[in-house]
């Protein structure tokens, strides 16, 4: 009963038993980069839609080969329109990269923590990705949006490996040239024609204004990555309980149960993956873990 | 009024500095501004200066035979580019290049070092400063060079 209730509490959908994925199917598919590729699924099932908060996570079944979980990176705004961007780099990842408009994918969900985007309101927002980290990201940067007026200043940071590598380019640009965002893009590693900015993500942060007082910061990327942001952010003056991370894990049940991403005493896709920094802090200077 | 102390006292680098300092680094100070695609200076030039950059993107390059002019990094508005007028044997081990219309104030390098030669506090205040750069730097190029966006990572 308690598994039912994590998709009616988080959804208003009917309840499903969270074990068994409903079908939903490829409408289009978007090559990001190399290596990663967006799915936007329909469901004939799924009249209201999906409902979902930014920052949460499905698992995406490819029948025959295996299930993933997959953040979901599209408008939560916009339910009728399930948004998955994945990275090929699995057995089941690299499958699903060769699937087609049209072919059948089970989905569970939504799972896991979301953003703090409502308890943001009235403050500044300081939205740091790197790499495909800006996929879950991406959700909180449309509600925020649709409400700015419920925020201070924004900053999404993004740094990525290469110019190449860069995820939702044209989106990008377009924020960029809102002057109620600030959207700053770093990368790695640039030859050619690149003219951005070349260096970590961490180096975008005195680009950026905001009021360190008043600010939520929302971090999500490679765990190395974060860490040093974490790290940049208190050297900038905001304070741990206003930082939060999403981490990653080996999800498998994706309620609890299995126990593969069991991260210390926490179940990453229960509790997480949205954690305040705070609160597993210590668990992520164990090395065991 | 937006004297070239003043500016220089609103730039980070130049933050905290006692008003003594602030006139000395002024008295080897001044305002300098880069067309978009203007080279700075080049690896093996004289290093005689380092700027506070106001406004703009600047692109620190390395240039190979094989491949043309590598980013290493960029410094944009509030950081500085340049320490080796510091170093013995002052030389530039890089190339620059303004990427857009840029503002900066560019100092004299060996009109620093003379003053600090003569003010060992103020060459103290200096290195402390300069030091903090480069250990900014330093770490940013051990991320770069970890290559934390690779599957493995």
């Amino acid at each position: 009963m308690f598994m039912m209730s994590i998709l009616e509490d988080q959804t208003h959908r009917v309840p499903v038993h969270p074990m068994v994925p409903e079908p939903w199917r490829i409408r289009r598919m978007q090559r990001e980069t190399h290596d990663t590729f967006t799915l936007e699924l329909e469901s004939a099932e799924a009249r209201d839609g999906f409902h979902f908060q930014a920052g949460q996570f499905n698992m995406v079944y490819l029948f025959g080969v295996g299930e993933v979980p997959i953040s979901i990176s599209g408008d939560p705004n916009k339910p009728q329109e399930l948004v998955h961007t994945i990275r090929a780099v699995g057995a089941v990842t690299k499958a699903m990269r060769a699937a087609k408009r049209g072919d059948a994918l089970g989905v569970r969900g939504p799972f896991g923590s979301c953003w703090p985007v409502q308890e943001a309101a009235g403050r500044d927002l300081l939205i740091v990705a790197g790499g495909i980290g800006l996929a879950p990201l991406r959700p909180v940067v449309y509600e925020i949006l649709a409400k700015r007026k419920n925020y201070g200043q924004i900053a999404l940071l993004y740094g990525t490996r290469t110019p190449a590598d860069m995820l939702y380019r044209k989106e990008l640009e377009r924020w960029g040239k809102r002057t109620d965002l600030q959207a700053h893009v770093t990368v790695d590693r640039a030859a050619g024609t690149w003219s951005g900015n070349v260096g970590v993500v961490t180096t975008l942060i005195s680009k950026a204004q905001f009021n360190s007082r008043n600010t939520v910061a929302m971090i999500c990327g490679p765990e190395v990555m974060m860490r040093f942001t974490v790290r940049e952010l208190q050297r900038r003056g905001i304070a741990l309980e206003n930082i939060y991370i999403s981490m990653e894990r080996n999800m498998k049940c994706a309620v609890g149960f299995c126990g593969h991403c069991q991260f210390g005493p926490t179940f990453i896709c229960k509790e997480g993956p949205v954690f305040p920094y705070q609160g597993i802090q210590e668990l992520l200077a164990i090395r065991e873990l | 009024m937006e004297t070239l102390q003043n500016l220089l006292a609103e730039h980070p680098f130049a933050q905290g500095l006692e008003e003594r300092y602030l006139a000395l680094l002024t008295s080897c100070a001044s305002n300098v501004r880069f067309e978009a695609g203007r080279v700075i200076f080049r690896e093996g030039e004289e290093a005689n200066q380092f700027y506070m950059v106001r406004e703009g993107n600047l692109a620190v390059e390395l240039h190979a035979a094989e491949r043309g002019a590598m980013t290493v990094l960029t410094v944009g508005a509030g950081e500085v580019l340049g320490w080796s007028w510091l170093v013995p044997p002052y030389r530039w081990n890089f190339d620059a290049r303004a990427l857009e219309p840029t503002r900066a104030i560019a100092l004299d390098g060996k009109c620093l070092r003379t003053k600090a030669e003569q003010d060992h506090d103020l060459g103290y205040e200096l290195l402390k400063r300069v030091a903090q750069i480069m250990e900014e730097r330093l770490h940013a190029t051990r991320l770069q060079l970890l290559n934390v966006y690779d599957v493995h990572s």
